[in-house]
């Protein structure tokens, strides 16, 4: 039994396992259940000024038969009076002292405001504090969520209001709704943050109901745009927790958020530099007790590995993950199919043939059977093949022996440079 | 009160819930399950597998993609009884035993799915194909089933005006008298004569050609004559006691049960088949399902040599019938009032000579005759050739089989060809509905390469 429990920037949890801030967090019932269940933490839906939202709200993007590719929603912040929060909190965290109870918050950008609610938040007996700078609906259009988050100089300032106040750690949550994140995530840590929890929902709509043409979700006939989230995020969520994880300049913990469904995406995340996860749409979709799938893999996989905690994953491949230019452009992979396993679809070769680089035959042996192989000395090594093959573990991708010696396009580069500095003015062109 | 030791009718409402069709179709959300678990193959072998090449990974993408107008129409075009195929057709024998998917998990379900494109198609009422602009040629069809409607419908398609004549009050062949409601309800059927209808093509029912109409007038009124007639009923099997009461013949047997509750006290019969081909078994279904107390099927092979398919021979087990392996028929005993009271039967053994078919010779044990009691006898043993309609149009033939050039499909008169049941026999194919619809597109689509590249020559010759 490997050792499970996480700290985030001094907030200990039993486990990786936080609820995001969301449906599922809304109430001290729901948190409770949670932690019945098995979660580890709880970022409590997101508070401030009360607000409406409407019916509907939510949405999803279903693929090939399959619910819940992605799921979109327009909801804001919490609907319910400060008050009956702050006591919900204070009798969740007083039944579950050993949890993570973190409440997310969410004010206008002004000093004062963001000082009342994180004392009286404080007040109640809370593990940390999330500001969200995330929400990419409603509340944008009051200032606030991503419309200040998409501002590195707003966040690093309220960020800066909310520590001046606080006596608990303080996770700043980012929108990926920006071109480069990083920046974002510098100006949290430049305002104080603790940590830092990403990624917030991605600027979507899920659909046009293309027999009434209205939007999905839709409120009367009329829509707006939501936040994705649930399984698609998730590469884009994993990459900009990289690209924080590795910049030296972030160089607070991070709590890792955007389609984890699995213990195994939750292996990623933390192997990509997170120090725990969020979760809300595996949640959403199948209730709190997927909390239970996720504790067991997540345990057998550290055992099988013979890793003692679930925390010396963390960071572990963010060496490895560099930048095209370190890329050694002389390594070599090429297309093995092993036609023992085939079952002779073709979808390989029609994926090749169209859109690749034609290399996959289709012959027939002596006793007239079909087989496919790859030209080898064609194949570009694309990966395409292996990934439209449907039988796992028919078409390896095999690494080669290089004729050249590894050299990376900022190696040619410098090379190139080197000689022309050293050749004559004649010679160059 | 009935007396219960005699066999009587069943009731209309248990008739009704018995010949219900007994396999469901898929449910919307499991067609989309299974219609997204096709992989989508390039050159896929299913496609091969079905004799009328339907793009199975296109229409079953068409189903997972929403769009059943596009998938009933990618079926139907191929095969114009597509929808009875997807009832009736082996498919673990063609499609769905050529899917890649067979060892490595399991084959797509292509029939069901195939059910339910089709299925949408009937309930959605619409017509999916139209007839071509007129090209002035007249072609008669003879025999509305699925030879001469795949015939007609191809014809029409290409301009021509198409006449079928129909011995019958209704058109559909087999697919609407012949094979047995729990399978293929008559409905489907008549929906696909329907299609067909639709597109111009007049079908003359109740008209016999060589009784009410004669060749020598086909050949006068049209271009060109498809025959189509497939086979007759039952042969007879040459022994005592054929003609008593209680003694049927199979195809007449079942073709009583597609309309109605049929004239035969069922009920409480022991009932007896002759015969272990397709006909065979669903005369014994049909006999299980009438109500009778026990059906067995006597056959003088082994369960090695029966024709039926697997799936069929599961099905009839199933059913609760029994196969009596290795007996043959000698006698059919009645009383003094002509009702049969027992089949005298004869005990069988595989010899070592092995006969034309391939098949070991079976011979009679001697001194093994039994006594069978039987309430009735059903005649299950091969159908009957149209010989006197093929003597009728003057045609080569062997044996009932008419003779084609398999190119042209032409028969040994030029002007007339042939597709179906009417040329299967003697060791060639399968008698299908999916390959006689297949020959029906193939001699349409050889009389419209005709009148395309040259005008008709009354002398052609026919290499057979
Ligand atoms: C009981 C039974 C079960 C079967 N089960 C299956 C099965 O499960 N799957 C499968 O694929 N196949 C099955 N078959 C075989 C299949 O039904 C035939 O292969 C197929 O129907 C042949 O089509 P066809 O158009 O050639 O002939 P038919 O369907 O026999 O149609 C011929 C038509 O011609 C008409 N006709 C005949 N003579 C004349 C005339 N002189 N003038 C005008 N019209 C005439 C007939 O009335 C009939 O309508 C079964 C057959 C039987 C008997
Ligand atoms: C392998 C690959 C290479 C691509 N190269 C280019 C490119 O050269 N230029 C470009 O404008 N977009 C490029 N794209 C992006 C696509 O044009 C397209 O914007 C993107 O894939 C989204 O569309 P999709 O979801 O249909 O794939 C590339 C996409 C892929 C998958
Ligand atoms: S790896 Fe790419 S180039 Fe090589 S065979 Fe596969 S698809 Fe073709
Ligand atoms: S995609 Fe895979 S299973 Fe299909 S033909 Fe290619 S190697 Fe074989
Ligand atoms: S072989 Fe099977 S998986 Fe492939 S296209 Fe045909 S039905 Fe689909």
């Amino acid at each position: 039994m490997a050792d499970l429990r996480t700290k985030l920037a001094g907030i200990s949890s039993p486990n990786p396992f936080w609820l995001a801030s969301a449906p599922p967090t809304n109430t001290g019932y729901q948190v409770q259940r949670a932690f019945e269940a098995g979660w580890g933490g709880a970022v409590w839906k997101t508070l401030g000024d009360p607000i409406i939202n409407t019916s509907s709200r939510f949405a999803a993007v279903h693929f090939n038969g399959q619910r819940v590719a992605g799921f979109n929603n327009i909801e804001l912040i919490t609907d319910r009076p400060l008050e009956v929060n702050l006591k919900e909190i204070y009798e969740t965290k007083k039944r579950f002292p050993n949890h993570a109870v973190v409440v997310s918050l969410m004010v206008e950008p002004k000093r004062e405001k963001w000082h009342e609610i994180v004392k009286k938040v404080e007040a109640v007996g809370v593990d940390g504090l999330e500001l969200n700078f995330g929400c990419p609906h409603g509340m944008a259009e009051r200032g606030m969520g991503s419309a200040s988050g998409q501002q590195p100089d707003l966040v690093e300032m309220q960020t800066m209001w909310a520590k001046e106040a606080a006596q608990t750690p303080v996770i700043v949550k980012l929108t990926p709704n920006i071109t480069d994140i990083t920046v974002v995530a510098r100006h949290a840590v430049m305002g104080g943050a603790d940590a830092i929890s990403l990624i917030n929902t991605i600027n979507s709509l899920a659909g046009v109901d293309i027999h009434t043409w209205n939007t999905v979700p839709h409120v009367g006939g009329k829509g707006a745009h939501g936040g994705y989230c649930g399984p698609a995020v998730k590469p884009i969520a994993l990459s900009m927790v990289a690209e924080c994880a590795k910049d030296p300049k972030v160089s607070v913990p991070i709590s890792g958020i955007g389609g984890i469904s699995s213990w195994q995406d939750t292996v990623e995340f933390m192997l990509m530099g997170a120090t725990n996860v969020q979760i809300c749409t595996a949640a959403m979709h199948h209730g709190f007790r997927i909390v239970e799938e996720m504790i067991d893999g997540l345990n057998n996989y550290l055992d099988d590995k013979g890793i003692a905690a679930a925390s010396d994953l963390v960071g572990q491949t963010v060496p490895k993950y560099s930048t095209w230019g370190e890329l050694d452009l002389n390594y070599q992979v090429v297309a093995r199919i092993d036609t023992e396993t085939c079952i002779n679809c073709n979808k390989c070769h029609i994926a090749c043939e169209d859109t690749s680089h034609q290399c996959i035959d289709r012959l027939t042996d002596a006793n007239g059977k079909a087989y496919l192989k790859v030209r080898e000395e064609d194949c570009v090594g694309c990966n395409l093949c292996a990934i439209v093959c449907p039988v796992d573990g028919v078409i390896d991708m095999v690494e080669i022996q290089s004729r050249h010696a590894p050299m990376t396009w900022n190696d040619r580069q410098k090379a190139l440079a080197r000689m022309n500095s050293e050749s004559s003015e004649t010679e160059a062109v | 009160m009935n007396d219960p030791t005699v066999p009587t009718r069943l009731a209309p409402e248990a008739f009704a819930k018995s010949f219900a069709e007994t396999v469901p179709g898929l449910t919307r959300k499991a067609a989309m399950e299974e219609s997204n678990r096709c992989l989508y193959c390039y050159d896929a072998p299913c496609i091969k597998a079905c004799p009328t090449s339907i793009n199975i990974p296109s229409f079953i993408k068409r189903i997972a993609t929403d769009n059943m107008k596009g998938s009933a129409i990618a079926i139907m075009d191929a095969n114009p009884v597509g929808a009875s195929c997807a009832r009736v057709c082996p498919t673990e024998e063609l499609c769905e035993g050529a899917c890649v998917l067979n060892d490595e998990s399991d084959p797509i379900k292509i029939g069901l799915l195939q059910r339910y494109a089709t299925d949408w198609a009937v309930e959605s009422g619409q017509t999916l194909f139209k007839a071509g602009s007129p090209n002035g040629r007249k072609v008669a069809v003879i025999g509305g089933g699925p030879a001469g409607l795949s015939a007609a419908r191809e014809l029409a398609r290409d301009g021509f005006a198409v006449v079928i004549y129909e011995a019958k009050s209704l058109a559909g062949g087999l697919d609407t008298y012949g094979i047995v409601s729990f399978r293929l309800p008559q409905s489907i059927s008549l929906w696909e004569v329907d299609q067909v209808r639709k597109l111009g093509v007049e079908i003359r029912t109740g008209v016999k050609v060589g009784v009410d109409v004669t060749t020598e007038e086909l050949l006068a009124d049209y271009d060109a004559v498809i025959l189509a007639a497939g086979m007759g009923n039952v042969s007879n099997l040459g022994i005592e006691g054929e003609q008593l009461e209680g003694v049927y013949d199979a195809i007449e047997y079942v073709e009583a049960t597609k309309t109605d509750v049929p004239p035969y006290p069922i009920v409480g019969a022991r009932v007896a088949v002759i015969g272990a081909g397709n006909t065979a078994i669903d005369a014994a279904t049909c006999s299980a399902r009438l109500g009778a107390s026990n059906v067995k099927m006597i056959y003088r092979r082994t369960m090695d040599e029966m024709t039926a398919y697997d799936f069929e021979y599961e099905f009839a087990k199933q059913e609760g019938v029994e196969f009596s392996w290795l007996t043959a028929p000698k006698r059919i005993i009645g009383d003094e009032s002509g009702r049969v009271t027992h089949l005298e039967c004869v005990r069988m053994e595989l010899s070592d000579a092995v006969g034309q078919d391939g098949r070991r010779i079976p011979a009679q044990v001697e001194s093994s005759e039994f006594l069978l009691p039987v309430d009735a006898v059903i005649l299950a043993i091969g159908q009957k050739r149209h010989q006197s309609l093929i003597d009728h149009l003057g045609l080569k033939h062997d044996r009932g089989v008419v003779l084609i050039e398999e190119e042209t499909r032409r028969t040994s008169n030029p002007r007339i060809y042939a597709a179906g049941d009417i040329v299967f026999g003697n060791g060639k194919g399968e008698a299908m509905v999916v390959s006689a619809a297949e020959q029906g597109k193939q001699a349409a689509y050889a009389v419209s390469r005709h009148y395309s590249s040259n005008s008709f020559q009354a002398n052609d010759s026919v290499a057979i």
